[in-house]
């Protein structure tokens, strides 16, 4: 009986241990991620106006610009104004931006609701700038920095991934870009034409 | 009225970059509102080499026996700021063994004299420190590592004989594990 006490619980600790890793690995998000061409999860996340924000509530929508930013990143700050300008120019064309704050409040409190609601109200954001509460979306998407645009089109199969990376090749000076490559990507998907660029990178703030 | 808001604007990132209250407001007295506007008003006179990556480059392939730590950081950054002391460390400890360490601020250009120099020189950094300011990050980011994300702290460890690169901070005992491949 001992024994098999004892059998019992090294196999229930073993599964558990065997559990716990695959979460570890799961929940880390270099580890994973969407490559192009992969169905992005929809979330429902809340908004600074206390609503909450789904893809699906976008009926008419012909694509996303998902972009992970934050309150407090040089660089996320540094593209405000351009991911502002991105919402103006392709929400009309039924690609809007849709921010999402994957920061934990907790690990940093520059990125509270609260907080994210004085800096959408500052900026006077038109599109949603919704809170990854409990962190469980940005790594199924697989951002690992702010900002980090996800451009998705929507088809009858699901929102499927078009381009990751940065929104253009100039952070410091909006003024001396030579290629907007989140722009060229839209205005790809929206002429029905293939993306050339589909992925590229940038210097980001870690997100934690 | 645009230097108004520049100023606040430093204000709120400086709050917001999760330094300590008594160093937020040292470091704000510090930087008059004029010099916040511009971008590059500062760059003339910076302490330490402002490199493009074409000039930068160089520094990842040098070829004479020594072992290099060449870490990303940033003022920024609180986990770059966290793992510093380690790199320190190592690079005094470790100098007769023939290792060096190289620190790459990716600072803003308007955080170079109001941030980066008064942080060198508060914690008195003694590795070799070089500004890499080049803004076609998609083009030179895989030039250092074709794993690196994009995300900091980040370190690349080279020799003549090996080579390996890390996305993620370090404690004092990983960087002295990982440097002993190179070394031994």
């Amino acid at each position: 009986m001992k024994t098999y006490i004892i059998i019992c619980l090294s196999a229930t600790m073993l599964a558990l241990g065997g559990l716990l890793a695959i979460n570890v690995l799961g929940d880390d998000p270099a580890m994973q991620g969407y490559q192009i061409g992969d169905r992005a999860t929809d979330f429902s996340l809340r908004n600074v106006d206390g609503a909450m924000v789904s893809l699906s509530d976008y009926r008419d929508a012909k694509g996303f610009l998902v972009i992970f930013t934050c309150n407090t990143c040089p660089y996320a700050i540094a593209y405000e104004d351009r991911i502002i300008a991105l919402d103006k120019k392709y929400r009309p064309f039924g690609v809007p931006v849709i921010a999402i704050q994957p920061n934990s409040p907790e690990a940093k409190p520059g990125e509270s609701m609260e907080k994210m609601r004085e800096r959408a109200a500052e900026k006077n954001f038109p599109f949603p700038y919704l809170l990854d509460e409990g962190q469980k979306i940005y790594p199924q998407y697989g951002a690992s920095r702010t900002p980090h645009v996800f451009l998705l089109e929507k088809t009858g199969s699901g929102n499927m991934v078009r381009y990751i990376g940065a929104i253009d090749d100039n952070y410091r000076d909006a003024s001396q870009v030579e290629e907007k490559f989140v722009e060229k990507a839209v205005d790809a998907l929206l002429g029905g034409r293939p993306i050339e660029l589909e992925t590229t990178k940038a210097i980001g703030c870690s997100i934690k | 009225m645009s230097r108004l808001f520049s100023f606040f604007g430093l204000l709120f990132l400086l709050v917001g970059c999760g330094e300590k209250k008594s160093d937020q407001q040292e470091v704000s007295g510090e930087v008059p509102g004029s010099q916040v506007g511009d971008p590059l008003a500062d760059a003339a006179d910076v302490a330490f080499p402002v490199l493009d990556f074409e000039s930068f480059e160089p520094l990842l392939h040098q070829d004479d026996g020594k072992t290099y730590i060449i870490n990303f950081w940033a003022t920024w950054c609180k986990p770059c700021l966290e793992e510093m002391p380690h790199f320190e460390r190592i690079n005094a400890e470790e100098r007769e063994n023939g290792v060096e360490v190289i620190l790459v601020s990716l600072d803003l250009p308007n955080m170079w004299k109001s941030r980066l120099e008064p942080y060198v020189e508060n914690k008195g950094i003694q590795s070799k420190v070089v500004i890499l300011d080049d803004p076609k990050q998609n083009q030179w980011i895989p030039k250092v590592s074709e794993d690196w994300g994009g995300g900091i702290p980040a370190t690349l460890i080279y020799n003549t004989d090996r080579r390996s690169f890390h996305e993620r901070g370090f404690t004092y005992e990983q960087l002295k594990t990982e440097l002993e491949a190179f070394i031994n």
